[in-house]
């Protein structure tokens, strides 16, 4: 590990998890949100997503995490072509990606318990076989006296950690979060960060996008940075 | 994490999983009540279709199974002799369940509503009757009763019904359409308004919907998901319905003579086919709203990605 505690070492090299070559993107008959956009995130890796709002971080992601389709080049996930998918095989994907999002998206009916456990409970696991770990896992992310909230009473860092722990729950190969310090305070960014490291350290590969370069300069971590729908790539954060 | 926090004995909470689409309380109820009334018309439909049915068959036994045969006055005959000779010899034929001679005043009553109730002259000769049951085979040959009247010197004609069995074939297989026809109608409306409600429901919880995909939902998870809900509604609504509906048909059968004014309406309220039509209403209103929730769900999921 390095200072940071970024994974130098991903597992391997040349297994990439993500892979875009000169992708365009638009929704519906709009104008191209997303132009020409190639990038690789190998196994293992922690990688930056920065750019000013309007920019196309939030569309970006969402090629990834496969919610909308490219309108033109080539998307990989796993090293399958998205665009030759059929429309069955993508929860499978799906499964082995977890998803952050600045709003979280929690189910405002459903327990914390709940809520963390949903990838599970939708992947057909009984309760009795996942509950002793759900529990582990939010006490994991400090929320053990939370856990039958719903997430409506909780603060915003608490229902970022919620949202974070569902989307580790399944052990993702690859953790996207969109904005993970956007509602929280800088102590509790800090910690959250933490988290993302620790989860990288433990395997995972990570993409953060956010616009808070605060937390990009505290990592020694690549960043892909997107003006006006392009993506520019460095090493490390300057 | 603080250490206490780490600390903390994890325990998962007692009890079973929540379901996944939170309560549409309020906005169920005007969907209830469209779906109960659309059951109550199907159900008063269904049995509407059999009455049709029942009362088609029994106008076409009525006409189909029987003879009229109308003995003429003839000069030196006495009309009543002739009638009870024809009854006999008719009745002695086979396929005959029974051949009954009709009085003449049988005759002057069905000839009231044009000479009045006064009475005929008696020396006006008025033609008499034979009423002529035949059983189901109904092998009996029209020109064979002809020509056994012919030959006892029996002037008479003979009506088998025929001009008017095709005009009430007609009509019955018409009621019989039209009833279907209405039943299909209301089915179809039904499945409508549910697929519709399913497509508003998926709208407004399209929150549910995005995070079940997002870790990893299939389409037909979620849609099973609203098939569930809607076989729910579609089942206590039918149950509503189909129980609004017996009431009314009780009523109706209750009311005696009301029940033959409204011909279609049903008369064997307690029949099995009655009993299990209004039985099954709920079960095929929850299957046709599931159904339609199901499908219509699949394909707005299927727009996406």
């Amino acid at each position: 590990m390095t200072e940071t505690g970024v994974n130098p070492f991903p597992q391997s090299e040349s297994e990439v998890i993500v892979r875009f070559d000169s992708v365009g993107m638009r929704y519906g008959r709009g104008p191209e949100i997303l132009k020409d956009v190639s990038f690789e995130l190998p196994r293992g890796s922690f990688t930056f997503l920065t750019g000013p709002s309007g920019a196309g971080k939030t569309s970006l992601l969402r090629l990834i995490y496969m919610a909308h389709k490219a309108s033109r080049g080539v998307v990989e996930h796993f090293g399958h072509d998205t665009a030759a998918l059929r429309r069955k095989d993508l929860p499978d994907l799906r499964r082995r990606i977890g998803v952050v999002f600045q709003e979280f998206r929690m189910l405002g009916h459903l327990s914390v318990f709940e809520n963390v456990a949903l990838p599970l409970r939708v992947a057909g696991r009984k309760r009795a076989e996942y509950a002793e770990d759900i529990a582990e896992l939010i006490n994991w992310v400090g929320l053990a006296h939370h856990m039958e909230s719903r997430p409506a009473t909780l603060s915003g860092g608490e229902q970022q950690r919620v949202a974070i722990a569902r989307a580790v729950v399944n052990q993702p190969e690859l953790l996207i979060a969109d904005e993970p310090t956007g509602n929280v305070d800088p102590e509790m960014a800090r910690r959250l960060l933490r988290l993302f490291v620790e989860l990288n350290r433990l395997g995972t590969t990570v993409l953060i996008a956010t616009h808070d370069l605060t937390l990009v300069r505290a990592l020694d971590a690549p960043v892909m940075s997107l003006a006006d729908g392009r993506l520019t790539y460095r090493e490390r954060a300057a | 994490m603080s250490e206490d926090e780490s600390a903390a004995l994890p325990t998962p909470p007692a009890g079973g999983n929540a379901p996944l689409l939170p309560p549409d309380s309020g906005r169920d109820r005007p969907l209830f009540a469209v779906a109960a009334i659309l059951v109550f018309l199907a159900c008063l439909a269904a049995l509407g279709a059999r009455g049709a049915w029942t009362s088609s068959d029994r106008w076409m036994n009525d006409l189909t199974g029987s003879l009229t045969v109308q003995i003429r006055p003839a000069d030196g005959r006495d009309a009543s002799d002739d009638a009870e000779s024809a009854a006999r010899l008719i009745g002695d034929m086979p396929g005959v369940l029974s051949a009954e001679a009709r009085t003449r005043a049988d005759s002057e009553a069905l000839l009231e509503p044009w000479f009045g109730s006064g009475g005929l002259p008696e020396d006006l000769p008025v033609p008499l009757l034979v009423d002529v049951r035949l059983d189901d085979a109904g092998v009996l040959d029209v020109e064979d009763v002809r020509e056994t009247l012919s030959e006892a010197g029996i002037s008479a004609d003979v009506d088998d019904h025929g001009r008017w069995s095709d005009a009430v074939a007609r009509a019955s297989q018409m009621a019989r359409l039209l009833a279907l026809g209405l039943l299909t109608l209301i089915l179809g409306a039904a499945a409508a308004v549910i697929a519709f409600a399913a497509r508003a429901s998926l709208a407004a919880r399209q929150d549910v919907a995005d995070a079940l995909h997002i870790v990893g939902a299939t389409d037909s998870y979620i849609a099973g998901l609203f098939q569930r809900r809607f076989f729910s509604l579609g089942l206590k609504a039918g149950a509503a319905g189909a129980g609004f509906a017996a009431l009314i048909a009780v009523l109706v059968a209750v009311g005696g003579s009301n029940a033959d004014a409204l011909y279609f309406l049903p008369e064997l309220l307690f029949s099995p086919f009655e009993i299990a039509a209004l039985a099954a209403a709920p079960l095929i209103a929850g299957a046709v709203a599931a159904l339609s929730a199901r499908l219509a769900v699949e394909e707005e999921l299927r727009k996406r990605w």
